[in-house]
Order: structure tokens, then C-alpha cells, then sequence
């Protein structure tokens, strides 16, 4: 049974909802034969893929939804064997170069070569190019976007790119001059409250209104999140009214409890506690970033006014340590110390 | 379909998956027209090389007599630093003999000064073609060839050193010349070798003359004021200015031609849709034109009243009310995909130059920014930080 995420998916530019002008955009452009590179920004969760695989099939026809999963293998300078999966269609194909980390030159350079000097195969497709869809292009090394420079550089017109990325702050300033920024922003709360009632509607479910206002709101404006948790909510109850609890993901109840717990006992005994549900989360893979962010937020309603910038600042401070690379269970365990006291 | 790439395997899929339809896929659009227009309006010769005039006319000099030294260019990015070597290379080859006698490399190109080397050594070796005949009358043709290193500040120190070998060891018949950002990235035994030429970020009025040119060129309608947005938003890189030129072109153009295609076929079904064509011009402002607004959209930057909602925000008041009132609009500049780098540009941008804010505020918060600068190249969380920096700029805000 398909999840309500992929099976109600829109799959046409004229099936999409919200930010009409831009799905106007893209399908001009998609119209136009002088469609450019892309790169494609927005939180997590606001439906960038979906109008991305919409603008293709825009581009080339229904004949891209059919699509293989190619694996491939990929030598590195030092002789190491990589394998990689390759999303592809006739028409275009789809990568996620973060998969093999650093490596992920040595895949950019290959496999762009290999189309920008193919032709298209199919002689009757309604564009000369083929299409490289890269995902999480923010998290591509920056040898990595150096490779993908030259290649845009070097001016094929048998490829055109479109980079996906939550944000532009890691994409380096040329691979940004040579593509057309296209902002995705996160649908509004009432944009994610008519996706809820279509959805609904089709599924045959009654329809609580406020229900869906609370989990618009719930969702911090990620469709995605929103869809699974309607979808929780639905299969947890009979019937749903505007009053149904709408159960947060098992992680975020126990950041909750965290919280409450900081805040209910300043004692060491209890911040061991704290540590042991900490590192909990931690080994259940929860990115540390996650873990922190949401403690944060769990934690500034409960604290007084004074205190809140304090909190953001310690908070922004350890996130950082972080992603420097500093252990993040102790960091995390920091943090809520320097709470307390 | 065993292999991506595999024609034959390809070919055979697309026949079963097209079969009966095959016939109604269009031609192949045609691109070579589509070319970008950083390559299309790149200068052909020296003369059309603007706002580099001391540059050129030596250079202008040196092509008259027709012996070149070794050289280094180096300047700001989409100043004409690769225009210009490129138009120097034709007026001294002409386009029959450029491509046996011009090599252009990637020095960072990866797998680093080997493969530079060899291709290198492979090119200098290579006999020189001889012109053909009258051909000389018209184009210099001298006796050399030239190699240009495009990025040669990416290279690492070790590269540069050896490159200087090849340097000498081919330097009767091959000039090299080095193009990059930084001339103090480039090592001294290799700086020396050749004559440098720093290029200029282009002043105001001559990338305003060019852009405008391009436009008409192109027939674009520009709104007033969109130029020097286009240079403004392009912090002095023409490249950059061209390509978000061409981007809102494009939008425009493209949103023309299928609003006009979809009026006919509304006009064909009958519809009274006759007001719309009045409806088309609001402001002044028609929607083929190329506005302040779109240019802003594709640069990314982020409108005046989303940064002044931000601003107003941070100003003192109760620190609860505070709190609630940054911190809604941090949460939606980030749900509207707004980049964080951006956000503290221009957020910087008015604080610097609002005069109702002291100097020793001002000294404070630039500690503050600086400090975020480096934590977002660290790639530290988007949120938090434009969040801590709001709520602390805020709080230097309120002291008095
Ligand atoms: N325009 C839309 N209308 C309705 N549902 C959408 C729309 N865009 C996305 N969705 C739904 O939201 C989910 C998340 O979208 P996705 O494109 O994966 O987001 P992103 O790539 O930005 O993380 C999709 O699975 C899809 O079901
Ligand atoms: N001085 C200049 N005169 C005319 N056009 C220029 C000049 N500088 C840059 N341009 C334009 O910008 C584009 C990029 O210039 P380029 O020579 O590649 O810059 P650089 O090598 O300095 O980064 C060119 O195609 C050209 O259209
Ligand atoms: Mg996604
Ligand atoms: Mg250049």
C-alpha cells in the first residue's frame, strides 16, 4: 500500500498546487527549447522534486516516468571500486553524488562526460538534451563542484543540470552564476490545508478542519511532514475530530519528556537521566542538529522571557561545535546544562 | 536497459516504448541560436574589450610587434580577462590557425599538473602547421604557440613549481599565458616570468553601456532602473550581469510566448477574453518587460519589505514580544527558502547605514556578524543562526 505521499504525488505541472506562477514559469521555460541549467532551492519537505519530475515530463513526455535503477561501478584515482546507483529513463537521468562522500568528484566528472558527448538516442525526443537531475547538491565536496563547473563551462548541447538543494549557501559562486535560481518556498499553512482536504477527500475520509489547521501548523510548513502525520492520524483513528491528538514522530515525544524533564529537576541525578535519553536518540541516528534544534524549541516555551535569546545563543553556539565536529552527545549534554544554570 | 549509455540497448527501448507515437515527437529543437550570451556577446577583438584601456593598448602594442612575452592576467571575476587573451589569440592566428596554434587548459582541472604536462608537452611538440598562403598578410602568424592556463591560482604550489619546468623547457616556441583571481596566489619564480596585467572590476557606466547594448540587441524591454539593478545585484561581474540578464529575458520571453499561444487558442474556442489585452499593462510596467522585481527574484535577493518586517521586529520592546516577533519571522524567512547568507548580507547592508544606530552599537554588531559569517561557511544550522543573530543584534539595539 502506497504511502499518501507517493500516491497522491502530483505528477503534471497543471496538477500542482500552490505557487502557480511558478509552475507557470517552468512550463514556459519547459515550452520555450531554451530551457537552462536549474538550481532549485527550498526547505526539506516543499515539493521541490515533485515539480522538478512534473517540469520533465513537461519536457519530454510520459515516456520519463518509466524509469530503471542502473547500478555502476566507478574506479577512484586510487584504484578503489565505488558502486552507484543511477535513477535513469531514456531521457534523462537522476543522481545523489553525497552516496559515495568524497568521492563524489570522481562520479560528477565520469558520468557528465559520458552525456554530454552521448546524443540523444531516441531520435523523435522533443529536446536535443538530456536531462542530469542531481540531488542534495549542497552536499556535494567542493572538487566536486569544481568538476560540475568545467562541465557547464564547456558548453554542451547535449545536457542540461538541475540541482536540487535545501539551500544556495553551499553551492559555490560560479556553479550559481551559470544556472537559473529557482526558490521553492515551503507551501503556506493554508496552501498545506487544501492539499489535506483533497487528499481526504480522495481517500474518502471525513474531514475535521481544525484538525488540519493543527497539523498544517504542527508540520512547520513541510508538506511532506504533514502528509505522513494526516496519514498517522487517520490510521490511529476511527473517526477524527478537531480535537484528536495528533501524535508527534516517537523521537520528537521523547525530545518532549527531555524538556520537561530539564526544566521540572536541576539536579546531577537528573541530568544523568537527561544524558542517557540523549544519547538514545543519538543512537537511533536522529542527526544531532535535529536533536538539538528541537530540543530548543521543546525548551523556550517553558523558560522565561529574559532567558530565551540566551538559549538560542548557546544553542546556535553547540550546533556549530557540531558540525565542527566535536562529539554531540556531550556537546548536547552541555547544553542542557548550561540551561539550567 | 542494462547501461545508460549503451546507444544500441537505448535505441531499442525507445522504439518500444514511442512505437505508434514516434511519429509525433518534434524535431529536434534547434540550439545553436540558444547559445548563452557570456559566449555570445564575448569580445571578438581587442577593441571590443571595454574598460580596460591601459591594458589593451599594450597589449594592442606588443600584437603590433608581434612577440609576446609570457603573461599574467589577473583581476576580479567577468572583468575580460579570458575575452581578452582569447581575442588577442585570434587577431594573432586568424580562425584558420587558431585552433593548431591555441591551447586553453583548466589548470585545476583534476587530475592536476600531470595530465597538464602531458597535454602540454604533446601541444608544444606538435609541428607548426604553416599558414596558408596570403593568409600571413592578413594575420601575424608568429612562430609560437600559445597555451593559456585558465584557474592557475587553484593550482597548488608543487603545480606551479613544476609547471615552471615546462615553462622553460618549451619556451622557444610556446608563450604561456596565466589567468587568474588572485596574482598573490601564484608562486614568485612563476610571477616573474611574465609580464602581469591586472584587470579592473568595471566601473558603473561602462557595464551599464554594455548591458543595455546586449538588451537592444536582443530586444528586450528594460524596466527603468533594472540596469543598475542587474549591476548592483552582480557585485561588479559582468558575466554575472549577462547571465541574470538572460535569466529574466527568458522568464519574460518565455511567459509571452505561451500567454499568446493560450490567447489564441481562447480566441479560437470563442471566448470574450477581450479585456485581457488591457489587463496586460499595470504600472507602466508590461509583462514582456524585464522588471527590477524578476531581476531581483533570480539573483535571490530578498525584497526590501522582508528584510524591513525582519528589522522592525528586532527593534526594543519587551523581551517576550521580542522573542515572539523575531522569531516568526526567522521561522518564515526560512520556510520561504530565502538563503542565510542572503539574509545577513542585506540585513547588514541596512544596519551599517542606518543613522539612528550609535557607532559603538554599530562596532558591537559587526562583531556579531563576522561571527556569523564564518559559522554559515562552516555550514552550521540556517535557523539557529539567523535566529541568535537577530535576537543579539536586538539586544545591543536596547541598550542605551
Ligand atoms: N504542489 C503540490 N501539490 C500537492 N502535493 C505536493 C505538491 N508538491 C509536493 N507535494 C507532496 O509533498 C511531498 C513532498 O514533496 P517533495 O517534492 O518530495 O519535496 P522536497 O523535494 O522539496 O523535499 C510529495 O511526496 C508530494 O506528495
Ligand atoms: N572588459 C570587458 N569588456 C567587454 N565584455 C566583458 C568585459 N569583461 C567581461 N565581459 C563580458 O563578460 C563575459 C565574461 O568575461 P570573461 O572574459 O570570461 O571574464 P573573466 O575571464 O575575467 O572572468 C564575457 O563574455 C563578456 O561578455
Ligand atoms: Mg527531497
Ligand atoms: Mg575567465
Amino acid at each position: 500500500m502506497a504511502l499518501l505521499v507517493d500516491k497522491y504525488r502530483p505528477r503534471s505541472l497543471e496538477a500542482l498546487t500552490y505557487h502557480e506562477d511558478l509552475s507557470e514559469r517552468l512550463k514556459s521555460l519547459a515550452q520555450s527549447g531554451d530551457f537552462p541549467h536549474l538550481l532549485v532551492y527550498g526547505p526539506s519537505g516543499a515539493g521541490k522534486k515533485t515539480r522538478i519530475v512534473a517540469t520533465l515530463r513537461e519536457l519530454y513526455g510520459p515516456g520519463v516516468e518509466k524509469i530503471k535503477i542502473d547500478s555502476r561501478v566507478f574506479q577512484t584515482t586510487s584504484n578503489r571500486k565505488l558502486e552507484f546507483n543511477i535513477v535513469a529513463s531514456v531521457y534523462h537521468l537522476e543522481i545523489t553524488p553525497s552516496d559515495v562522500g568524497n568521492f563524489d568528484r570522481v562520479v560528477i566528472q565520469d558520468l557528465l562526460k559520458e552525456v554530454a558527448q552521448t546524443q540523444q538516442v531516441d531520435q523523435s525526443a522533443r529536446q536535443r538534451f538530456k536531462v542530469v537531475v542531481i540531488n542534495e547538491a549542497d552536499h556535494l565536496t567542493r572538487d566536486a563542484q569544481a568538476a560540475l563547473r568545467r562541465t557547464m563551462e564547456k558548453y554542451s548541447p547535449n545536457m542540461r543540470l538541475i540541482l536540487l538543494a535545501n539551500s544556495t549557501a553551499n553551492i559555490i559562486a560560479p556553479i550559481r552564476s551559470r544556472t537559473l535560481l529557482v526558490r521553492v518556498a515551503a507551501p503556506t499553512e493554508s496552501d498545506i490545508c487544501t492539499v489535506l482536504k483533497k487528499v481526504g477527500a480522495q481517500e474518502g475520509w471525513a474531514e475535521a478542519e481544525g484538525l488540519n489547521r493543527r497539523i498544517a501548523k504542527d508540520s512547520a510548513r513541510n508538506l511532506r511532514r504533514a502528509l505522513l502525520m494526516f496519514e498517522a492520524v487517520h490510521a490511529q483513528n476511527e473517526k477524527v475530530t478537531d480535537k484528536t491528538l495528533v501524535p508527534p514522530p516517537d523521537w520528537e515525544a521523547l525530545v518532549a519528556q527531555i524538556a520537561d524533564e530539564i526544566m521540572a529537576e536541576h539536579t546531577p541525578a537528573r541530568l544523568l537521566q537527561v544524558r542517557a535519553k540523549l544519547y538514545d536518540l543519538l543512537s537511533h541516528c536522529i542527526p544531532p542538529t535535529t536533536v538539538l534544534k528541537t530540543l530548543t524549541f521543546k525548551l523556550i516555551p517553558k523558560i522565561d522571557d529574559a532567558l530565551k535569546a540566551d538559549v538560542i545563543k548557546w544553542s546556535a553556539f553547540y550546533e556549530h561545535r557540531i558540525r565542527m565536529g566535536s562529539v554531540s552527545d556531550f556537546r548536547i549534554s552541555t547544553f542542557s546544562t548550561d540551561e539550567v544554570f | 536497459m542494462a547501461n545508460f549509455f549503451n546507444n544500441k540497448a537505448r535505441a531499442a527501448a525507445v522504439a518500444a516504448t514511442n512505437g505508434a507515437s514516434s511519429a509525433k515527437g518534434a524535431a529536434l529543437k534547434e540550439s545553436q541560436n540558444l547559445q548563452p550570451w557570456v559566449e555570445k556577446y564575448r569580445p571578438k577583438s581587442l577593441n571590443d574589450v571595454t574598460a580596460q584601456d591601459h591594458t589593451i593598448t599594450v597589449l594592442q602594442r606588443t600584437l603590433q610587434a608581434s612577440n609576446l612575452p609570457h603573461m599574467l592576467f589577473y583581476g576580479p571575476p567577468g572583468t575580460g580577462k579570458t575575452s581578452t587573451i582569447l581575442a588577442l589569440a585570434k587577431e594573432l592566428y586568424g580562425p584558420e590557425m587558431f585552433r593548431t596554434r591555441v591551447l586553453e587548459l583548466n589548470a585545476s582541472d583534476e587530475r592536476g599538473i600531470s595530465i597538464v604536462r602531458e597535454k602540454v608537452k604533446d601541444f608544444a611538440r606538435m609541428q607548426l602547421s604553416n599558414p596558408p598562403p596570403l593568409y600571413k598578410d592578413r594575420y601575424p602568424c608568429p612562430p609560437y604557440k600559445i597555451i593559456i592556463l585558465d584557474e592557475a591560482d587553484s593550482m597548488t604550489q608543487d603545480a606551479q613549481s613544476a609547471l615552471r619546468r615546462t615553462m622553460e623547457t618549451y619556451s622557444k616556441i610556446t608563450r604561456f599565458c596565466l589567468i587568474c583571481n588572485y596574482v598573490t596566489r601564484i608562486i614568485d619564480p612563476l610571477a616573474s616570468r611574465c609580464s602581469k596585467f591586472r584587470f579592473k572590476m568595471l566601473d558603473q557606466g561602462n557595464a551599464k553601456m554594455r548591458l543595455e547594448d546586449i538588451a537592444q540587441n536582443e530586444n528586450i524591454k528594460l524596466q527603468d532602473g533594472a540596469v543598475d539593478k542587474l549591476i548592483k545585484c552582480s557585485e561588479g561581474d559582468l558575466r554575472k550581469a549577462i547571465t541574470f540578464l538572460q535569466s529574466a529575458a527568458r522568464l519574460v520571453g518565455a511567459v509571452k510566448t505561451s500567454r499568446s499561444i493560450s490567447n489564441v487558442n481562447s480566441k479560437k474556442r470563442g471566448h470574450e477574453n477581450d479585456e485581457d489585452e488591457d489587463a496586460m499593462e499595470v504600472d507602466g510596467i508590461d509583462e514582456s518587460m524585464v522588471t527590477i522585481k524578476s531581476i531581483e527574484e533570480i539573483a535571490g535577493v530578498i525584497p526590501n519589505n522582508v528584510i524591513d518586517g525582519l528589522l522592525h521586529a528586532m527593534q526594543p520592546r519587551s523581551k517576550g514580544a521580542v522573542y515572539e516577533a523575531v522569531a516568526k519571522q526567522v521561522t518564515d524567512l526560512v520556510a520561504d527558502g530565502w538563503s542565510a547568507t542572503q539574509v545577513v548580507t542585506q540585513l547588514y547592508q541596512k544596519i551599517v547605514y542606518d543613522d539612528a544606530i550609535s557607532n559603538r552599537q554599530k562596532n558591537k554588531i559587526v562583531m556579531q556578524f563576522s561571527d556569523v559569517d564564518k559559522r554559515l561557511v562552516d555550514g552550521a544550522d540556517e535557523h539557529l543562526t539567523i535566529l541568535d543573530l537577530a535576537l543579539q543584534i536586538s539586544g545591543v539595539l536596547a541598550e542605551t
